[in-house]
C-alpha cells in the first residue's frame, strides 16, 4: 500500500480514460455504460480512500503514507496526508459517486460529462495530496478547466458569461500566486512543501512604490496567496463569480463547486498562508477578519431578496465561507478546528441544497421562486428532505452546520467581539432567508396549474440524499469523528504560529534595542 | 430510567413520524402517546423520590456521549438531575401526555386537510419531537446542550406553527417566531461565548465554581469594559426575553395562535415559553451576582406583565386573549427570578403551567365546539351547550385570577393554584424592591388579569348566543379524550399550589431541604450556624414567624444559589398586612368590572371604546409594536438587501471588475462569439493548458535564474 495516494488520486482518470479510448457511439447503451463505469470508478476511489482513513495516525501530525519520486525537468512529485487534508480527500471521494448518480439523466455528451467529472475528481484529490509547490499549482489551476468545461458546455442559457467571468476571476488570482511561488522558490531553492513549511521567509519591512510594508516579504506572498484563495472561497467583494456560476452550472456542477471547490481557498489558507507567512498572517488577519465579517451580513442580506434558488443557496455559501475564513484567521484552536468542520459539514449540506434544486428543477426547468409554492401538497418526502437541510443550513444545534458555527464563533469571539458581534448576527439573517425561501418554495396551497401534476422523489433521488442525510446528522452528533483526526493537526499548526510569531517580535525587540 | 424519560420522547417521535406507513395511523399515535405518559409516570416517580441530600451538591449527572471537543472546550451528551431539572420533568411530560391524548379528539377531524391526507402521525411526531427538545434542554449540565434544546424546541414551535402549511398566516407566524427566537438566540451564543471565553469551560459545574473569582472582575466587550457577571447575564437574558416573550421580543406569541390549539397550551403556555426563566433559575450562581441585569430583569418582567395584561384587556380572538395572559404571567415569573427568588419563579411555573394548559386546551374545546370560530364576540351562552368544558375553565380562571382565602393560614394558604404562587412573587415583589415600581405594575397587572379572564369567561359561557346561529345550535361537548386532560390539569390548577407552598415558598429551611442547598440558622447578630441536612423538627413551623435560616451553599452547591445578602425570601414573609390582601382585592375590582361591563351593562364595552378610541386602537393593536419592527427591521432589511444586490454586486463590483478588464474584453467578447459557434472545448482547452504549461516554465527558469 506504499503508494495508495497515488493510487486513489489517479484511479478517476483512468476510468476517464478508458471511456474516452474503449467507449464508442452515443446511443442509450452507451450512455448506460458510461454512467455506471464513471460510478463504479467513484465508488472504487471511495473504497480506496477508506484505506487512507484507516491508515492514518490522527496523533502524527506530520505527514503520512508520503510517496517521492523524480518527475520531468528535475521536478519531485510529492504526495502525502495530514490531518488537515485527510477529511477534504475523504469529501470528495465521498461525494463524488452521488455526483455522478444525480446526473443519471442528463442526455446531451454523457459520456464528456462523466469525462469531465471523472477528470475533476484526479484534479481535486491531486490538490489536496500535493506535497510539492509546482505539482500543487498544476492540479489546483487544472481543476478550472473541467468545471469552466461543465458549466460552459452543459450549462444553462448564459453560460459562457458565466464561465467567463468564472475563468476571468480565478485566473487574475492565479498569475499573482505563480509569482509568489516562483519568489518562494528563489528564496527558499525548493518547492518541497514540507520544507518550506519550516522556512522563515523574510520579514524586514521595506517599501514598495512609497508604501511601507509591515512584515515584508511574507505580507507581499501572502497577498499573492490571497489573492488566489480568496477568490476561490469566494471571500467578498470578489464573491460576484459565483452567483451566476452556479445559476448557470448543472446541477452535478453546482454540487462540485459548492462543496468541493470551494473549499480548495480554505484548504490553502491553512497548507500555506498560516504556516509559511504566520508574520504575513498576522499583519492582514484583521483585514480577513472584517472582510469575512461583511461577508456574513452583505450576502446574506443579498440573498434574502434573491428571486432565483440556486442564487440564493450561492450567496448563502458565501456567507458560509466568511464564517471559514474567519475561523481560520482568528488562528487558535476552536476557530481553526471550527473551520474545517463547517468546510466539510458545507460540503454535505450545500451539495444536498443545491440537489434539492436540481430535483424541482428536473422537473419543472426553472428555478425562479415565484413559480413554485405549495410543494409539499404532493411533494412530501421533497418537504421534508429539504426541511432538514434549510435546517441544517441554518446551523440547528444537531446537524453538522451548527459546530462548525459554533467553534468559529467561539474561537473569534476571544480574538475580537466586533467581528464576533457582527457575524453572530449572521445566524438571524440566514434563518430568515433560508426559511423565507422554504416557505415560498413548500408551504402554502398548491394553486399554480402547472405544478398539479409534479411527482414527488423517485428511489434514486432518495438514495442519493440518504447519505447526506446520514451524515449531517452523525457529524452534528457525534462531531468527535471529525475534531479527532483534525484536532491533533490544528494543534500542531497553531502551536507552530504561535511560535513563528515569537520568534519573530523578539528578533523585533532585538533589532530595536 | 433518566435516559428512558429523555429518550422515550424521540423514539415516539421517530416511530410515530416515520413508522406509521408500517403500523397505520391509529398505531402510531398510540405509540408516541403510550411513551410519553410512559416518560410522564417514570418523571413522578423521579420528582418524588429525589433526595437531593443524597447528593454531592444536591445533584447528579450521567453521561450519554461525548459531543463538541476543541482544544480545551469540552461538551458531552449529559443529564443533570437536581430539583430545578426534576420540576421540570413533571411539567413537561405531564402537560405533553395529555396534550397528546387531548389532540386524539381535537385533531380527529381537521377542516384544514383533505380527507385523504394523513396529517395526524405528523402532528404526534412533532409533538414528540418538541417534548424530546425540551427535555434535552432542561437536563442539559452544560450550555451548548441546552442550546441544542433550545433552539430545538424553536424547530418544533415553527413546525407546528406552520402546521396548517396551506394558511399564508400560519407561514409567516411560524417563521415570525423561528427568527424572533433566533434574536433571543443571537444574545444567548454570545453569552456562551463569553462565558467560555473568562471561565474556560461551559459545563455548569465549572461555570458555578468559578463565580467567586469572577465578582468585580471586567471583560471588554466591544468599546469598553463591562462588569464580567453583568454582561453575561445580559447576554444569556436576551435569550431568555426571547424565548419567553418578554417586552420587545414578544411579537411572535400572539401570532403562534395560528397553530392547533393543543400546541398552544403545551407549547406557548406551559412549556417552551417557560424556557427562559429555567434560564435564569438554572443560572442563579451567576445572576446572583448580577445585579444590574436582575435589576433589569425585574424592570422588565414587571412592565411585560403590565403591557401584556392591558393589550389583552380588549383582544377579541379567544386565543389571544390567554397569549397575552401568557405573556403577562411570565413577566411575572421573572420578577421573581430578578428578585432572586428562584423557588417563587419556578414555583409560578409549575402552577402556571397547570392553569394555563387547562385554559388553553379548554379553549381548544370551546373552539372545537364551535365549528373552529375564535371570535368571542360570536360566542355567548355557551355554558349550557357545553358544560364540563364550562367548569372546567371556571377552575381554571379562578385559578390563574388568584381566588383564595387572604390572611388565613392552616401550615399553607388556602386557595388556587394562582392564588398562592402569584401572591406568593407579589409579596416578593414588594420586599425585593421596597414596594417600588415592580410591585405596583404586578398589582395592576393582577387587576387587569382577573378583568380580561372574566370577561373571556362571561363572553364565551353568559349572556345570549352571538353569531351564528347554525354553529350554536350545533355546538357539542367533547369527547372525553378532550376532558380528561382537563380534569386531570384541573387538580393541579386547584392543589399544587397548597401542596407545594413550604417547598417552594416556605421558610428557607424547607426551600433549603427541596433544591438541596445548605442552609443554617441565623442568629441574633447574623452569623450563621452551621446545621445539619435533616433533623430541623425543632424549627417553628411555617414561613409566617421570624426567619431561622438562611441559605448559605456556595455557588453549584445546591439547584438554586443564594447570595448572602439575599434576604428576599425571608422578607418575604414578613410584608405589611395590606399587601397580602392587595391582589386579593385587585381581583375582585377585576371580577366586579368585569361583571358590571360583561353581565349587567354589555352595551357599555362599545361605548367605552368608541369614547376612548385612541386608547382602545392603540392596545387593540398592541401597542403598534409588528407596525414599528416592521418599519424599523423588516422592510429596511429586504430594502438593504435589494441595494446591496444591485449597487453593490451588480453595478460597482462586477462594473468595476469588468472596468479593470477593459483591456481584454474584446479579446473576450470576440473568443465568446467564436466559443458559441462550436469550438468552445478546444479553445477553452488549449488555453488554459497553455496557461498552465507557460507558467509552470516560468516557474522552473525564473527560480533557477
Amino acid at each position: 500500500m506504499g503508494n495508495i495516494l497515488s493510487l486513489t488520486t489517479f484511479l478517476p482518470l483512468l476510468g476517464a480514460v478508458i471511456l474516452a479510448l474503449f467507449l464508442r457511439g452515443d446511443d442509450a447503451a452507451a450512455q448506460r455504460n458510461a454512467k455506471w463505469v464513471a460510478l463504479v470508478t467513484t465508488a472504487v476511489t471511495f473504497i480506496c480512500s477508506l484505506f487512507i482513513l484507516t491508515n492514518f495516525n490522527p496523533a502524527d501530525t506530520g505527514f503520512q503514507m508520503v510517496e517521492t519520486r523524480d518527475w520531468l525537468l528535475g521536478l519531485q512529485y510529492k504526495m502525502g496526508v495530514d490531518g488537515i487534508s485527510i477529511l477534504f480527500v475523504m469529501l470528495t471521494t465521498f461525494l463524488m459517486p452521488l455526483v455522478i448518480a444525480s446526473c443519471w439523466d442528463v442526455k446531451s455528451r454523457v459520456k464528456e460529462y462523466m469525462i469531465a467529472f471523472l477528470i475533476l475528481e484526479t484534479l481535486m484529490l491531486g490538490v489536496f495530496l500535493a506535497l510539492d509547490l509546482v505539482l500543487f499549482y498544476l492540479f489546483f489551476e487544472a481543476g478550472l478547466i473541467p468545471m469552466f468545461l461543465i458549466i460552459g458546455i452543459w450549462g444553462g442559457k448564459n453560460r459562457i458569461y458565466a464561465s467567463f467571468k468564472f475563468f476571468l476571476y480565478t485566473f487574475l488570482g492565479s498569475v499573482l500566486m505563480l509569482v509568489a511561488m516562483v519568489a518562494m522558490f528563489s528564496d527558499a531553492g525548493t518547492t518541497d512543501i514540507p520544507t518550506l513549511m519550516t522556512h522563515t521567509f523574510g520579514t524586514e519591512n521595506f517599501s514598495v512604490l512609497g508604501v511601507q510594508i509591515v512584515g515584508g516579504m511574507q505580507t507581499l506572498l501572502w497577498l499573492a496567496f490571497f489573492a488566489s484563495f480568496a477568490v476561490k472561497m469566494p471571500m467578498w467583494p470578489v464573491h460576484t463569480w459565483l452567483p451566476d456560476a452556479h445559476v448557470q452550472a448543472p446541477t452535478a456542477g453546482s454540487v462540485v463547486l459548492a462543496a468541493i471547490l470551494l473549499k480548495m481557498g480554505g484548504y490553502g489558507f491553512l497548507r500555506f498562508s498560516l504556516p509559511m507567512f504566520p508574520v504575513g498572517s498576522e499583519v492582514m488577519g484583521p483585514l480577513v477578519l472584517t472582510l469575512s465579517a461583511i461577508a456574513i451580513v452583505y450576502t446574506s442580506l443579498v440573498a434574502l431578496v434573491q428571486e432565483d434558488m440556486k442564487k440564493l443557496i450561492a450567496y448563502s455559501s458565501v456567507a458560509h465561507m466568511g464564517y471559514v475564513t474567519m475561523g481560520i484567521f482568528a488562528v487558535n484552536q476552536q476557530g481553526i478546528d471550527g473551520a474545517i468542520f463547517q468546510m466539510i459539514s458545507h460540503g454535505f449540506i450545500s451539495g444536498a441544497l443545491f440537489l434539492c434544486v436540481g430535483v424541482i428543477y428536473d422537473r419543472m426547468h426553472t428555478r425562479e421562486i415565484d413559480a413554485y409554492g405549495g410543494l409539499v401538497n404532493r411533494m412530501p418526502a421533497y418537504a421534508l428532505i429539504f426541511m432538514f437541510f434549510t435546517m441544517a443550513n441554518v446551523g440547528l444545534p444537531g446537524t453538522s452546520g451548527f459546530v462548525g458555527e459554533f467553534l468559529v464563533l467561539m474561537g473569534i469571539f476571544q480574538v475580537n467581539t466586533w467581528i464576533a458581534l457582527f457575524a453572530t448576527s449572521g445566524v438571524i439573517l440566514s434563518a430568515a432567508y433560508a426559511l423565507w425561501l422554504y416557505r415560498r418554495v413548500v408551504f402554502g396551497d398548491l394553486i399554480k396549474e402547472s405544478l398539479k401534476t409534479i411527482t414527488d422523489m423517485g428511489t434514486r433521488e432518495r438514495v442519493i440524499f440518504a447519505p447526506l442525510v446520514v451524515m449531517t446528522l452523525l457529524l452534528g452528533v457525534y462531531p468527535a469523528l471529525v475534531l479527532d483526526i483534525i484536532g491533533p493537526s490544528v494543534s500542531a499548526l497553531v502551536g507552530n504560529y504561535e511560535t513563528a510569531l515569537a520568534a519573530f517580535e523578539a528578533a523585533t525587540q532585538f533589532a530595536a534595542n | 430510567m433518566e435516559t428512558i424519560i429523555l429518550f422515550a420522547p424521540l423514539v415516539g417521535a421517530i416511530l410515530c413520524g416515520f413508522g406509521w406507513k408500517l403500523i397505520g395511523e391509529t398505531a402510531a399515535q398510540w405509540t408516541a402517546t403510550s411513551l410519553l405518559f410512559l416518560a410522564a409516570i417514570l418523571s413522578w416517580v423521579v420528582f418524588l423520590t429525589f433526595d437531593p441530600s443524597a447528593h454531592p451538591n444536591g445533584a447528579y449527572t450521567v453521561n450519554i456521549l461525548r459531543w463538541i471537543e476543541s482544544g480545551t472546550l469540552s461538551t458531552d451528551w449529559a443529564i443533570k438531575m437536581d430539583r430545578l431539572t426534576a420540576i421540570m420533568l413533571i411539567v413537561i411530560n405531564t402537560v405533553s401526555a395529555l396534550v397528546h391524548l387531548y389532540s386524539f379528539g381535537y385533531m380527529a377531524h381537521d377542516e384544514n386537510f383533505k380527507e385523504d391526507e394523513s396529517y395526524r402521525p405528523r402532528f404526534f411526531a412533532y409533538l414528540s419531537f418538541f417534548t424530546f427538545a425540551m427535555l434535552m434542554l432542561v437536563t442539559a449540565d452544560n450550555l451548548v446542550q441546552m442550546f441544542f434544546g433550545w433552539e430545538g424546541v424553536g424547530v418544533a414551535s415553527y413546525l407546528l406553527i406552520g402546521f396548517y402549511y396551506r394558511k399564508p398566516s400560519a407561514g409567516a407566524a411560524a417563521i415570525k417566531a423561528f427568527v424572533v427566537n433566533r434574536v433571543g438566540d443571537f444574545g444567548f451564543a454570545l453569552g456562551i461565548f463569553a462565558l467560555y471565553m473568562v471561565t474556560d469551560s461551559i459545563k455548569f459545574d465549572d461555570i458555578f465554581a468559578a463565580i467567586p473569582d469572577l465578582q468585580d472582575a471586567t471583560i471588554t466587550f466591544l468599546w469598553r469594559d463591562w462588569n464580567t457577571l453583568n454582561l453575561i447575564a445580559f447576554l444569556l437574558f436576551i435569550g431568555a426575553m426571547g424565548k419567553s416573550a418578554q417586552l420587545f421580543l414578544h411579537t411572535w406569541l400572539p401570532d403562534a395562535m395560528e397553530g392547533p390549539t393543543p400546541v398552544s397550551a403545551l407549547i406557548h403556555a406551559a412549556t417552551m415559553v417557560t424556557a427562559g426563566v429555567f434560564l435564569v433559575c438554572r443560572m442563579s450562581p451567576l445572576m446572583e451576582y448580577a445585579e444590574a441585569t436582575t435589576n433589569f430583569i425585574v424592570f422588565l418582567g414587571a412592565t411585560t406583565a403590565f403591557f401584556a395584561a392591558t393589550v389583552g384587556l380588549v383582544q377579541n380572538d379567544i386565543k389571544r386573549v390567554i397569549a397575552y395572559s401568557t405573556c403577562s404571567q411570565l413577566g411575572y415569573m421573572f420578577v421573581a427570578a430578578g428578585l432572586g427568588v428562584y423557588s417563587v419563579a419556578m414555583f409560578h411555573l409549575l402552577t402556571h403551567a397547570f392553569f394555563k394548559a387547562m385554559l388553553f386546551l379548554g379553549a381548544g374545546s370551546v373552539i372545537h365546539a364551535m365549528h373552529h370560530e375564535q371570535d368571542m364576540r360570536n360566542y355567548g351562552g355557551l355554558r349550557h351547550k357545553i358544560p364540563k368544558t364550562f367548569w372546567m375553565m371556571m377552575i381554571g380562571t379562578l385559578a390563574i385570577t388568584g381566588v383564595g382565602i387572604p390572611l388565613l393560614y392552616v401550615g399553607f394558604p388556602i386557595g388556587f393554584a394562582g392564588f398562592v404562587s402569584k401572591d406568593a412573587i407579589i409579596e416578593s415583589a414588594y420586599a425585593g424592591t421596597a414596594g417600588g415600581y415592580a410591585f405596583w405594575m404586578l398589582v395592576v397587572a393582577a387587576l387587569m388579569t382577573s378583568f380580561y379572564s372574566w370577561r373571556l369567561m362571561f363572553l364565551t359561557f353568559y349572556g345570549t348566543p352571538r353569531g351564528d346561529a347554525h354553529t350554536h345550535e350545533h355546538a357539542h361537548e367533547a369527547p372525553n379524550s378532550m376532558l380528561f386532560p382537563l380534569y386531570v390539569l384541573a387538580i393541579g390548577a386547584v392543589f399544587s399550589g397548597m401542596v407545594w407552598y413550604g417547598s417552594f415558598f416556605g421558610s428557607n429551611d424547607k426551600v433549603g431541604k427541596f433544591f438541596g442547598v445548605p442552609y443554617a440558622e441565623a442568629s441574633e447578630h447574623g452569623e450563621a450556624k452551621a446545621e445539619d441536612d435533616h433533623g430541623d423538627d425543632h424549627a417553628e413551623e411555617g414561613g409566617h414567624g421570624k426567619a431561622h435560616y438562611n441559605l448559605v451553599g456556595a455557588p453549584g452547591e445546591g439547584a438554586i444559589h443564594n447570595s448572602p445578602d439575599n434576604h428576599v425570601l425571608n422578607d418575604a414573609h414578613e410584608v405589611p398586612v395590606w399587601v397580602k390582601i392587595a391582589p386579593f382585592v385587585a381581583m375582585l375590582a377585576g371580577l366586579g368590572l368585569a361583571y358590571q361591563m360583561y353581565i349587567r351593562r354589555p352595551d357599555w364595552p362599545a361605548k367605552l371604546a368608541e369614547q376612548q378610541a385612541p386608547l382602545y386602537q392603540f392596545l387593540l393593536n398592541k401597542w403598534y409594536f409588528d407596525e414599528i419592527y416592521n418599519f424599523v427591521f423588516v422592510r429596511p432589511a429586504f430594502a438593504l438587501g435589494r441595494i446591496l444586490w444591485k449597487q453593490g454586486d451588480t453595478n460597482t463590483i462586477d462594473g468595476g471588475i469588468n472596468g479593470v478588464a477593459m483591456g481584454i474584453v474584446p479579446f473576450l467578447t470576440r473568443l465568446a462569439g467564436r466559443a458559441q459557434s462550436g469550438y468552445i472545448f478546444s479553445y477553452v482547452f488549449a488555453m488554459v493548458l497553455g496557461i498552465a504549461v507557460l507558467l509552470t516554465w516560468m516557474t522552473l527558469f525564473g527560480g533557477a535564474n
